[in-house]
C-alpha cells in the first residue's frame, strides 16, 4: 500500500519534471520564432526603404534629357513586381514563396545597379549634388539590405539547428516548429551592388 | 590534440585581427600618415567627445583594403569592436584607405536619424575629399571628424561610465588645457588649420596643428567599445 503511493508519487514527479522541461524548450522556440519574425521585419524595412526611394530617383533622371529610357522604365517594372509580392513572416517556412521574393529584389537591385551605371554617361546629373545625395541614400539601403539579411540568415541558423537537433527536434515535431527559409547569395547580389564608382 | 587546437586557434585569431582590427584608441592610423601629435590631438578630442556626449566616433585609416569590400570590412570593424554604448549604439567610425583612396563614415543604428547617408555622403565629398585631394590628410580628417560632431552632438547625454562616476573627466580637463596650450601656441607662431570646434562657436578655429604637446594618451587608458551595434548604415566616397 505504501509502495504503491511511493511510486505514484515517483511516477507524478517525473511526468511534471518532463512536462516542465518539454514547457523549457517549447519556450525557448517561442523566442527562436520570435526572433526570426523580429529580424523579418527588419529585412522587410529595408526593402520598403528601397521601394520608398525609387519614384524619386526616377524622376531625377527622367528630367535629364535624353536619358535612355529603357533603364528607368526597367526599374519601374521591376518596383511593380516587387510590391505585388506580400510576404508575411508565417511565409518563411514556404521556398517557393520565399524564392519569389528574393528573385523579384534581387531583379530590382540589378535594374538599379544598370541606372546607375547609365548614369555615368551623363556628367551634368553625376555632378548635381541632388543625385549624389539620392545615389547615396540608395547605397546606404543596399548596404543595410545586406546587413539584415545577413543577420537574419544568423538568426534562422540558430532556430533551425535548435528544432533539428534534438532534444528540441521532438518537440519541434510535437508542436509544428519547421524549418525557414535562408537569403540564398546569388553571385553579386549578396553585396550592394556596385554603386561606388 | 591540444597543441593542434592552440595552433588552429592561432591561427584563426590571426586571421581575424588582420582582417579586423581590435581597435585600442580613438584615433588608429596604421598607415604612419599622421604625426604623433596629430594623433594625441585628435584622441582627447574624440575622447572628450564620448565623455560629454557618450557617443563614441573611431577613426581608423589603413593602407589597403586589398580589394576587400569597403563598406563589409567597415561593418565588421565598427560591429566587432562594439563601438557605441549598448542602450543607443551611438557609434561612427570614420575609416581611410588611403592607397586605395577611399573612404567610409559607418554609422551606428541609434545615430542614423541625425547623420544620415546622404549627410554621411556630403561630409565625404565636401568636406574631406577636397583636403585628401591636396594631400592633407590631417585637415581632411579634421573636417570630417568636426562635421561628423556637428552632426550627432545633441542626441545622446554624456553619461558619465558608472565605474567612473566619481572620478574627475581627465579626458576633458586635458583636452581643455592642450585647446588653451594649442590658443598660445598659435598666437606665438600663426599656425594654420583648424581643432575641433564642437565646444560652441568658441573655441572655432583653434590652431590644433602639430603642436608638440609633451603628453602621451597611452597613460588615460584606451578606446574600449561599449557595445553598439551597426545596420550598414553610413556613406562611402573616394578623393
Amino acid at each position: 500500500m505504501g509502495k504503491g503511493i511511493g511510486i505514484i508519487i515517483v511516477l507524478a514527479i517525473i511526468v511534471i519534471g518532463v512536462i516542465m522541461w518539454g514547457t523549457g524548450i517549447y519556450n525557448n522556440l517561442v523566442g527562436l520564432d520570435e526572433n526570426v519574425n523580429q529580424s523579418w521585419s527588419q529585412v522587410e524595412n529595408q526593402y520598403q526603404r528601397r521601394a520608398d526611394l525609387i519614384p524619386n530617383l526616377v524622376n531625377t533622371v527622367k528630367g535629364v534629357a535624353d536619358f535612355e529610357k529603357e533603364t528607368y522604365t526597367a526599374v519601374t517594372e521591376a518596383r511593380a513586381k516587387v510590391n505585388q509580392i506580400n510576404m508575411t513572416s508565417d511565409m518563411l517556412s514556404d521556398p517557393n514563396a520565399f524564392q519569389q521574393f528574393q528573385s523579384a529584389q534581387d531583379g530590382l537591385s540589378s535594374a538599379l545597379s544598370r541606372l546607375l551605371v547609365t548614369v555615368e554617361n551623363y556628367p551634368q546629373l553625376k555632378a548635381s549634388e541632388n543625385f549624389s545625395q539620392l545615389q547615396a541614400q540608395l547605397e546606404g539601403t543596399e548596404n543595410r539590405i545586406s546587413v539584415e539579411r545577413k543577420k537574419f540568415n544568423e538568426v534562422v541558423q540558430g532556430y533551425n539547428t535548435t528544432i533539428r537537433q534534438f532534444p528540441g527536434s521532438i518537440i519541434a515535431g510535437f508542436t509544428g516548429f519547421i524549418q525557414k527559409q535562408y537569403f540564398k547569395a546569388v553571385a553579386g547580389s549578396d553585396q550592394a551592388p556596385k554603386v561606388e564608382f | 590534440m591540444r597543441i593542434l587546437f592552440s595552433i588552429i586557434f592561432l591561427f584563426t585569431n590571426t586571421i581575424f585581427t588582420q582582417d579586423f582590427p581590435k581597435l585600442s584608441k580613438y584615433a588608429n592610423d596604421f598607415t604612419k600618415t599622421l604625426s604623433n601629435e596629430q594623433i594625441n590631438y585628435l584622441d582627447s578630442g574624440l575622447r572628450a567627445f564620448d565623455d560629454s556626449t557618450s557617443n563614441q566616433v573611431v577613426l581608423l585609416m589603413i593602407n589597403s583594403l586589398d580589394g576587400f569590400p569597403i563598406s563589409m570590412y567597415t561593418y565588421e570593424t565598427a560591429e566587432k569592436n562594439g563601438i557605441g554604448t549598448k542602450e543607443n549604439s551611438n557609434g561612427v567610425l570614420f575609416f581611410v584607405a588611403k592607397n586605395d583612396r577611399k573612404m567610409r563614415i559607418e554609422v551606428g543604428y541609434g545615430l542614423e536619424g541625425v547623420l544620415p547617408d546622404a549627410l554621411a555622403s556630403s561630409i565625404i565629398r565636401n568636406d574631406v575629399a577636397p583636403y585628401f585631394r591636396k594631400n592633407q590628410y590631417y585637415e581632411g580628417t579634421l573636417a570630417g571628424l568636426n562635421g561628423i560632431f556637428a552632426a550627432t552632438k545633441g542626441e545622446y547625454k554624456g553619461n558619465p561610465k558608472s565605474e567612473e562616476e566619481n572620478k574627475f573627466p581627465i579626458g576633458v580637463i586635458i583636452f581643455i588645457i592642450f585647446v588653451i596650450y594649442s590658443i598660445f601656441r598659435r598666437r606665438g607662431r600663426g599656425g594654420r588649420g583648424g581643432g575641433f570646434i564642437y565646444y560652441g562657436g568658441g573655441l572655432g578655429g583653434l590652431g590644433g596643428r602639430s603642436s608638440g604637446g609633451g603628453f602621451s594618451s597611452g597613460g588615460f587608458g584606451g578606446f574600449s567599445g561599449g557595445g553598439g551595434s551597426f545596420g550598414g548604415g553610413g556613406a562611402s566616397g573616394s578623393w
